[in-house]
């Protein structure tokens, strides 16, 4: 924490901006439903925080979009961090006080890794890595994205390289999925069952409980593929003790006072419901709750009484208001139909707006820092637009 | 190509938050308004088709929640136990338990264990009759490929044994284009349409499906035709010009500020262009062939039964009923 300018963004009290909690914390993740915005977001507040407030920082992403790297100036992203380069951030007019990093998580790769890591020898390591279930696993195994994209951030919060990381998390089935795949990992790791499946045929020691599972499992399966099974658990076996230490270790980098998650979302009910899930599952498990960013919210101006107000008069009085505006503008009958348009869309997009008032409303009682950001009519494609996102979130 | 309700089996699919619930439940109320036997099945209980047929909970056990419509959830242990007693004829165990935490289990590590399961109860389905057709609101585009080739994949896998034998009639069934077929759900904007590029392309080249059609929920209405576009155009320049001190035209004729009015109009139509430009990219980028069905960005207050309803009505249309 020596370079990021933490002084003058930390009050007394819990933080009330964005900025603040950026500044008062290491690992800021953002979670929420699919399609919100997740990703640009986190890449928008991992930019503000390099620029402002200096120091490293990371964005750490799980959206292989290549358009997120070539926002950020790069070529592509891969499991190693890339620093954004200068010239990125003088095209978009500014000089960042500190250094923007980023990477893209690679399940197949940092499984990889983590096997290398934890297995006893390098025979055993192949082994696995040659198993014909383990290419399974990186895909699917016990959530294994969602914890891989949490090992991935403790290994690097771990190195102490950075001021600041900010991680994107995929989309989960369950919203609450990768908090608990760390636990589950473990879990899994300690489980007796892993024992009695990696046992040999021949010296499983059959109870009760798992007589009719073997005997129905060759029926079922063929022996086999039962071998196949049990060899795989076996070499992970092999690896558990590590591999459970390591889980509880990135579970309390979880906990930590220095982690913040961070909940986006949009308006839409859907998502919102999720967003209201998440919050609930973050408080249930005593994580702690930094921020909620309300993303794509509609202009406040469709709630405006008095716009309202005219928006209901013309839709009643159009045919008058057409003929007195014909003259300058065209066929009266064409004005007219434009007038009822223009009404009509805005009582839409009124009642749009209504709704995710009340989305809101119900929503954002519980976070200290609660951000809305406008839509956007243009696509974000490089840094400045990230950085006028930014902008909006530190507002 | 075969009528979409005129399958026997329909996985409803597509990117997360896209309203995929919402149209497997509208593509179930029409089919069952059209005097179909219908069976709608959610695989991630989530409680969203309770929801939107404004149902109780829904259960494994399915239940008759509108005339001919009956809704279930996917509970996977139920569905092993019942795979287990019908399709493998193996004897009722009096402690699944076990022996259902063992089979979770070896499923984490084994593919297409789980899901053939799922699968399998819908195909088991289909086999017996009991249905016109099955709906299914799916897994969302990241699991559904897993679950459509689950039958390959253990296929693959298991060379002997009970499963081995059971996986060839569940393709046979997955892989007839009378009977089943895949519909994706996007919506026009980027993400969504992005992956149901992708989406489309797995489905054809790692399993035996059909994309039977893709439906692009939320599609937001044309406000003005090209002539109308221009008296619009100097409406609104008229207002950005007078600034907002000046009265306008407009604003006499209404006896007040207009411009709100107007930049709304305004946010409508560039809402409307984005989401025309990202849709004219999936027409280019998906199979001709495919049909694409449109239903409309719903300006309604709930999103219940009557929401579904409508939403069913737009499906009807675009189906040529």
């Amino acid at each position: 924490m020596s370079t990021r300018a933490r002084a003058e963004a930390t009050p007394a009290g819990p933080p009330t901006t964005f900025e603040q909690l950026l500044a008062a914390k290491e690992i800021v993740i953002a979670c929420g439903s699919g399609g919100v915005g997740k990703t640009t977001a986190s890449a928008a507040a991992a930019t503000m925080a390099a620029v402002h407030q200096g120091g490293r920082v990371l964005v750490l992403t799980v959206d292989p979009a290549k358009r997120l790297a070539n926002a950020l100036g790069l070529d592509g992203l891969g499991n190693a961090e890339k620093q954004v380069p200068a010239e990125a951030f003088a095209a978009a007019g500014v000089t960042p006080r500190g250094e923007l990093w980023a990477a893209m998580l690679d399940t197949k790769q940092s499984w990889d890794a983590l096997v290398a890591r934890h297995a006893p020898d390098r025979r055993t390591a192949k082994r696995i890595l040659d198993n014909k279930l383990y290419g399974n696993i990186t895909g699917r195994f016990v959530q294994s994205h969602e914890y891989i994209a949490m090992e991935r951030l403790y290994e690097i919060h771990a190195t102490g390289t950075y001021d600041l990381i900010v991680v994107d998390t995929p989309p989960t089935r369950n919203a609450i999925d990768f908090l608990e795949a760390p636990d589950r990992m473990a879990d899994f790791f300690s489980s007796r069952l892993l024992g009695l499946l990696a046992a040999p045929s021949r010296s499983r020691i059959l109870t009760l409980a798992s007589k009719p599972f073997y005997s129905v499992a060759d029926r079922i399966l063929g022996s086999q593929f039962l071998s196949d099974i049990a060899e795989f658990f076996s070499l992970f076996q092999s690896m558990a003790p590590g591999f459970v230490e390591r889980a509880h270790a990135v579970t309390r980098v979880l906990h930590d006072n220095r982690t913040t998650f961070c909940v986006v979302t949009t308006l839409e009910s859907a998502p919102a419901r999720e967003g209201e899930f998440f919050i609930e599952a973050l408080r249930q498990k005593g994580f702690h709750l930094g921020a909620l960013v309300l993303n794509k919210v509609l202009p406040s101006y469709l709630l405006d009484e008095e716009a309202s107000r005219l928006a209901d008069r013309l839709m009643a009085t159009a045919p008058d208001v057409a003929v007195q505006l014909a003259d300058g503008l065209g066929d009266a009958a064409q004005v007219e139909r434009v007038l009822n348009e223009v009404a009509e869309s805005f009582c839409n997009y009124r009642l749009v707006a209504q709704r995710e008032a009340e989305q809101r409303s119900e929503l954002a009682s519980v976070p200290d820092v609660v951000v809305s950001v406008p839509f956007f009519d243009t696509d974000i494609y490089d840094l400045r637009g990230l950085l006028r996102l930014g902008e909006l979130l530190w507002a | 190509m075969t009528e979409l309700l005129d399958r026997k089996l329909v996985f409803v699919t597509g990117k997360g938050g896209v309203g995929k619930s919402t149209v497997a439940a509208a593509l179930a109320l029409l089919a069952a308004g059209r005097g179909k036997k219908t069976l709608l099945c959610e695989v991630d209980a989530k409680g969203n088709l309770a929801d939107f047929l404004e149902t109780g909970p829904t259960r494994f056990d399915e239940r008759e929640v509108q005339p001919r419509l009956w809704a279930m959830s996917m509970d996977t242990e139920a569905s092993l136990r019942q795979y287990l007693q019908l399709q493998l004829k193996v004897p009722l165990f009096t402690r699944i338990g076990p022996l259902a935490k063992m089979f979770d289990f070896v499923a984490t590590a084994a593919p297409g264990v789980r899901e053939i399961v799922t699968v399998g109860k819908f195909c088991w389905e289909v086999k017996q009759r009991h249905y016109d057709i099955v709906i299914v609101d799916a897994s969302a585009s990241g699991h559904i490929i897993g679950q459509l080739a689950s039958p390959q994949a253990v296929n693959d896998l298991v060379q002997v044994g009970l499963v081995r034998n059971q996986t060839g009639w569940m393709l046979d069934i997955l892989g007839d284009p009378r009977q089943t077929g895949v519909v994706i759900v996007a919506t026009p904007e980027e993400m969504p349409v992005n992956e149901t590029i992708e989406l489309s392309r797995k489905v054809k080249a790692q399993t035996n499906v059909d994309l039977a059609a893709i439906v692009v929920n939320r599609v937001l209405p044309e406000l003005f035709g090209r002539r109308e576009e221009e008296v619009f155009e100097r409406l609104f320049d008229a207002e950005e010009g007078a600034g907002a001190a000046a009265t306008t035209p407009l604003d006499k004729a209404l006896g007040g500020e207009a411009r709100l009015l107007l930049e709304a109009a305004n946010l409508a139509v560039t809402l409307r262009r984005t989401r025309a430009a990202h849709l004219e990219r999936l027409r280019a980028d998906v199979d001709a062939a495919i049909p694409l069905l449109y239903v409309p960005y719903l300006f309604v207050r709930s999103h219940g039964l009557r929401s579904t309803r409508i939403l069913a009505d737009a499906l009807s249309q675009e189906l040529g009923y």
